[in-house]
């Protein structure tokens, strides 16, 4: 056997294969760690502990959504729709068998399960049509998929008591004996038991960039990324270019329903407005600040980006003048040739080190 | 000497652009080993011909055997599953991926692990990446891309760029391979190069091969027979001897040179 060396190992983690994963993984785990230390010490505001799991879920959203914009290269505006889908069929799901299952954690489970799992058929059948499109009919039939999941959300009463389930999609024409209601129209979900668990968040992250990067460094990934950069070439050596772009959108929404329940779980009472096309607005701009096709950027971006507004609370007025400020400051440094070429040759040096030492 | 296989026959294939017969009565026959030429002046219906063969258009008559096996209504991606593999007169690359990459995509179909197994790294999967890697490599050895495996394909020059693509298309494992123009904008020593590289491609692989080419010299020097077209018709069939010499090609497309 080989000795084991940490040469090895750093150019193992920093090799052209692996830099991605290894500073992706790592700040995650690091973000992670900082917080914990942060909430033990008593050092984290109140409004900012509040914030950790939805920034999270909104990371999980923009990974997906990065799958689809920055490695399939098809705009979708429709993400915040499978984020609702997960979330309302979530929190659904966890509050119907609240008296079920007693143990929290499977709950959990069960809820983002399901989530992922219906989202993941939405985003099968909504791939169907959607994927033989391209460029700007692909962003307006994701964006018309996005306001029509808000609509038919707004109108779904749903309940159950001991004589069953209770569905309407008019008003709420039932009564329950004794029961719950699910979710009521726009009033949305309520009552639901809240989980909020950073730890859970964080482990869902990581899930997510395992699943990401497991299936874009594969022969699926390759398949992903030829038809984003020639359809005709892709096809040309035997490539379903239609197949590849609908596997990476379902993984996509899978992940995004995934986000939603957790999210969701976040909260006792959720209302469907959340869920509008400016969510899904948002969470592209993450992606494309955070740059397409780049994992670590969008982790960062996202972070950034969702706590930034709650940070500059202090400027009040000026606020969103700051906002703007950063957004421009991302664009020009992530576009930046100098700065990006110093963090390159940064991760270079490690390379050479090793390769002097072989 | 045994009877070579017939690779492909196209019989009286044509297609219209709304009033413009591209490609009309087109006849053809390619054996197994055998490297043929299609020459013939601009807009002659050329790269309308490997985009019939390659089912990127569907013919208006017509039909195409390949393998003894009628090619009925298919889509593009599984003719090449058939065995035809091409390259492209405007140079398709996958230009945000590596040189590598490049390869290893064409291989996917012969690559059988699922998508379980891409997901939680099984030995299969682990397995088969390595193999696909040497043959990848050994392809790009062949092509003289093995050093520039890491780059990306959008940053090995023209030349190279050429040279991957007909690694890329070799990948896929292909009984015919269709050239369009792949010395175009090659050097002369580079061109040199290409024609040997394809020999040994052809000596290696035993497929066939088709090109289409403006360089003569290329052509003359490379292909055992030459199909002539002009305005969609085929004007003659023969060898590099016969077709220098035929006045019609002359007159038609060789012209003074
Ligand atoms: N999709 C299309 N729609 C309409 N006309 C087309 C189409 N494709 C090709 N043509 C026409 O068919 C004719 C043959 O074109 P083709 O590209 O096959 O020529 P070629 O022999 O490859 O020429 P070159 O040597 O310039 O590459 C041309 O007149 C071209 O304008
Ligand atoms: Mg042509």
């Amino acid at each position: 056997m080989k000795k084991f060396s940490m040469k090895k190992l750093f150019s193992f983690l920093f090799n052209r294969k692996h830099s991605n994963m290894t500073i992706s993984y790592g700040i995650v785990v690091l973000m992670y760690l900082i917080i914990e230390v942060l909430i033990k010490t008593n050092n984290l505001s109140y409004l900012l502990t509040s914030l950790l799991v939805p920034t999270c879920c909104y990371i999980i959203v923009a990974l997906a959504l990065n799958l689809v914009v920055g490695f399939s290269g098809d705009l979708s505006l429709g993400h915040a729709a499978f984020m609702g889908i997960g979330a309302f069929v979530g929190s659904a799901i966890s509050n119907y068998v609240y008296s079920l299952v007693p143990n929290i954690a499977l709950r959990v489970i069960v809820a983002i399960l399901a989530g992922s799992i219906i989202s993941g058929i939405f985003g099968y059948l909504i791939s169907i049509p959607v994927l033989k499109l391209s460029g700007d009919y692909l962003a307006i039939v994701t964006l018309a998929f996005c306001q029509i999941v808000k609509s038919l959300l707004n109108n779904i009463y749903l309940g159950f008591d001991d004589s069953g389930i209770h569905f309407s999609f008019i008003n709420q024409n039932f009564t329950l004996d004794g029961g719950k209601m699910l979710i009521n129209g726009p009033v949305g979900s309520t009552g639901n038991t809240k989980f909020s668990n950073f730890t859970v968040a964080i482990i869902m992250v990581l899930f997510t960039l395992f699943i990401v990067f497991n299936l874009i460094n594969s022969k699926y990934g390759r398949a992903i990324k030829a038809s984003r950069d020639n359809k005709i070439a892709a096809s040309s050596i035997g490539i379903d270019v239609i197949k590849a772009k609908t596997l990476c959108f379902v993984v996509s929404s899978i992940l995004a329903g995934g986000a939603g329940a957790l999210y969701a779980l976040n909260y006792t009472t959720l209302s469907v407005a959340k869920f509008d096309f400016n969510l899904s607005i948002m969470i592209l701009v993450y992606v494309v600040l955070g740059g397409l096709g780049n994992i670590p950027g969008t982790i960062v971006a996202t972070t950034i980006l969702v706590l930034l507004p709650e940070l500059l609370r202090s400027l009040s007025d000026y606020r969103m003048i700051a906002y703007a400020l950063v957004l421009i400051m991302i664009m020009l440094i992530s576009n930046n040739e100098t700065i990006k070429n110093s963090f390159n040759s940064l991760i270079g040096i490690f390379k050479r080190k090793d390769q002097n030492n072989a | 000497m045994p009877e070579k296989k017939l690779v492909l026959q196209a019989n009286k294939l044509g297609i219209d652009f709304g009033g413009l017969t591209a490609v009309n009565n087109f006849n053809f026959k390619i054996y197994e080993g055998e490297i043929c030429g299609l020459i013939g002046p601009n807009g002659a219906g050329k790269t309308t011909i490997f985009n019939l063969l390659t089912k990127v258009y569907e013919a208006s008559r017509g039909e195409i055997v390949l393998n003894d096996k009628v090619l009925s209504k298919v889509s593009t991606f599984e003719v090449n599953k058939l065995g035809i593999a091409r390259t492209f007169q405007n140079i398709r690359l996958f230009n945000q991926m590596s040189v590598e990459e490049n390869v290893l995509t064409a291989m996917n179909n012969d690559t059988d692990y699922s998508l379980f197994d891409s997901f939680f790294r099984t030995k299969k999967f682990y397995d088969q990446e390595n193999q696909k890697h040497e043959k990848a490599m050994e392809l790009l050895r062949i092509f003289n891309l093995d050093k520039d495996a890491d780059s990306l394909a959008s940053s090995l020059p023209y030349g190279g760029q050429r040279r991957l693509e007909i690694a890329r298309a070799l990948a896929t494992n292909p009984s015919l391979l269709l050239l369009d123009e792949p010395a175009a904008g090659m050097n002369e020593s580079e061109t040199l190069e290409l024609m040997n590289t394809i020999k040994k491609v052809r000596d290696t692989f035993n497929i066939a091969i088709l090109l289409i080419e403006h360089d003569m010299k290329f052509v003359m020097g490379i292909c055992e027979r030459i199909t002539v077209l002009n305005y969609g018709q085929i004007l003659a069939v023969g060898t590099p001897e016969e077709i220098k010499n035929n006045p019609k090609v002359i007159e038609a497309y060789l012209g003074g040179a």
